[in-house]
């Protein structure tokens, strides 16, 4: 269980995050979602202790963020960043093998190769593996990180806007492979999530922050509706039941207002 | 891998061939077989010059390149090394001022003092670096050199000042011809630290990905920092005080063997490390036979085909030695 307690956040003077309390059940797929600032980066980053809490408290089960040595966390909980300037010049295979460092320091045994495998198969990288990640496109490249983030196989899964750069069938199948890991194995997906209707489809609950404050919370069904929509982007969106899904028809304006 | 381990051994058997061929250079007159035949001076030629020269420039070699490697991995930046970080300048600074206060001291206490400036310079150029916009890498060598040049400029003044200006040519001017026994052992502290900086290479390797990914994989950022420092800045200081100053080889090695092997340090660092040695090895051997009896200095030679390559890099494939 992620518990998120009174949770306050500025940069240079600005509040980017007030009294942000939230509890999130382990397990299954969070959709975090929002308008551009809504602080939900700066949120994950504070949940993965890559910016330090100001005030307020976050933790995983019983860990503490703030109070747990860095190298346990880095065994229940991983982080994909979305602003990911990749330097290092490594195989796709290596840097997926570094997702591995927190359990081996450095000695991989079979177990540890298995799932560096796993990973690069999950996310169809297999062909890739010796190719350098400066010789990849911008969506191979996404889909080694993400599988670098998989292959740290924490319960805990932080990941903001894996969806980037991918197509349409490397989307659909990164959101089953994070389903299928959320069902079979207990992984607790946190989700930035641009597109509405992914995070309608996929996630089994969604949180929609909006101005530095928790807007709402509650399942796709209660979410994705016109007038929740319209409370959180400011916009007049159509929303569709296809196939038991809300589906928001966020590119169009209603036909009312055209 | 089996053909990888196979050009390792290539690589190894070119160095010891070099290296038997560099025992058997020099001005002086002296052979192998006389040597067996149990001649004393051409034995002692070989155990006090000979081997000693050779030795020490295989560790120097070695551990600038490993030095290379690491400072480029901690300041994620390939145009990074002692001699373009102010680290260089910083452990000269420090020598000069162990001359001029400690003249009668033995080489470690100087050697120890040149490494607490190599370290003060270096924590200084990585206090600027943070400062520097992070998307402008060619920023980074263009502040350690000029951080360099002011290091540089004080040492001058100093050496000027305290009549020690013949003392600041040995340091700038890195040279073998003086290594002789007694000399150059010192030069094994490095062999060991390019082994630690070995044994830390997943960690270097990881904290070339930078701060975020360093942390998610629950690594000890400052201290492996500090331990990067220590091993580019202590390294710096011994080859200063024994050797001098070799420019490129640091920056040079690691960027030919990160475009051939890739920055997984577990791989590169014995690459570096063959790289840096041959490579030293065969500017020494040209050194002392273009103009025999006479020597070329070896960071003249290492000068001449290190900007070549430092030009290339800079001017070809932007792409990955830019980014």
């Amino acid at each position: 269980m992620i518990r998120i307690n009174g949770v306050s956040h500025q940069i240079a003077g600005m509040p980017i995050l007030s009294d942000v309390t939230l509890t999130l059940p382990k397990g299954g797929i969070t959709a975090l979602i929002g308008p551009n600032g809504a602080g939900k980066s700066t949120l994950l980053s504070l949940m993965a202790r890559l910016t330090r809490i100001q005030s307020g408290s976050i933790s995983f089960d019983d860990a503490n963020v703030a109070e747990t040595p860095t190298q346990e966390l880095a065994k229940r909980l991983s982080i994909l960043r979305q602003d990911n300037v990749l330097t290092a010049r490594l195989t796709v295979q290596d840097l997926v093998g570094f997702g591995r460092y927190p359990h081996h320091k450095g000695r991989p045994g079979p177990n540890d190769v298995k799932l560096v495998n796993d990973a690069l198969e999950a996310m169809a990288l297999t062909p890739l593996r010796t190719r350098f990640l400066d010789e990849l496109s911008g969506g191979q490249r996404q889909r080694a990180l993400v599988a670098m983030v998989l292959a740290q196989d924490t319960d805990y899964v932080l990941l903001d806007e894996p969806l980037n750069n991918l197509d349409m069938r490397h989307a659909r199948q990164m959101m089953i492979r994070l389903q299928t890991a959320a069902r079979t194995q207990g992984k607790s997906f946190v989700v930035v999530i641009h597109d509405i209707n992914f995070a309608a489809a996929y996630a089994d609950r969604i949180v929609a922050l909006k101005d530095g404050r928790v807007l709402a919370t509650g399942t796709p069904a209660e979410i994705v509706t016109p007038a929740m929509l319209k409370d959180i982007f400011d916009l007049d969106i159509v929303v569709q039941q296809i196939a038991g899904h809300p589906f928001a028809l966020h590119q169009i304006a209603p036909p009312s207002t055209q | 891998m089996k053909s990888l381990s196979l050009h390792m051994l290539l690589a190894l058997a070119a160095i010891v061939a070099m290296a038997m061929l560099s025992l058997t250079i020099g001005a002086a007159d002296m052979s192998i077989s006389a040597v067996w035949r149990g001649q004393g001076d051409d034995t002692l030629i070989l155990m006090a010059s000979r081997v000693p020269r050779t030795l020490a420039i295989i560790l120097t070699g070695i551990s600038m390149a490993i030095s290379g490697l690491i400072f480029q991995m901690l300041t994620r930046n390939k145009f990074v090394e002692p001699a373009t970080a102010g680290t260089t300048e910083s452990a000269g600074l420090g020598l000069l001022v162990a001359v001029f206060f400690l003249p009668s001291a033995p080489l470690i206490v100087k050697m120890t003092v040149a490494a607490v400036f190599a370290i003060a310079g270096t924590v200084l150029f990585l206090r600027i670096l943070d400062r520097l916009p992070v998307h402008e890498p060619l920023l980074v060598p263009l502040v350690g050199l000029m951080l360099g040049g002011v290091i540089g400029a004080v040492g001058t003044f100093f050496a000027y000042q305290a009549d020690l200006l013949q003392y600041l040519g040995i340091w700038t001017t890195g040279e073998f011809s003086g290594v002789l026994r007694g000399r150059y052992e010192i030069l094994w502290i490095t062999g060991i630290l390019a082994a630690l900086g070995y044994v830390f290479a997943d960690r270097f390797s990881i904290m070339g990905m930078g701060k975020d990914v360093s942390v998610t994989l629950g690594l000890n950022y400052r201290g492996v920092m500090w331990v990067g420092l220590l091993i580019v800045s202590i390294i710096s200081a011994v080859v200063v005080v024994t050797v001098g100053t070799i420019p490129f080889l640091g920056l040079i090695v690691p960027n030919i063997v990160s475009r051939m092997m890739g920055d997984n340090l577990r791989a590169a660092v014995p690459w570096a490390a063959s790289l840096g040695a041959g490579l030293l090895l065969l500017c020494d051997i040209l050194g002392r036979v273009v103009r025999a009896p006479y020597e070329i200095p070896i960071g003249t030679i290492f000068g001449v085909i290190g900007s070549a390559v430092f030009l290339y890099l800079l001017l070809g494939r932007q792409s990955h030695a830019i980014r």
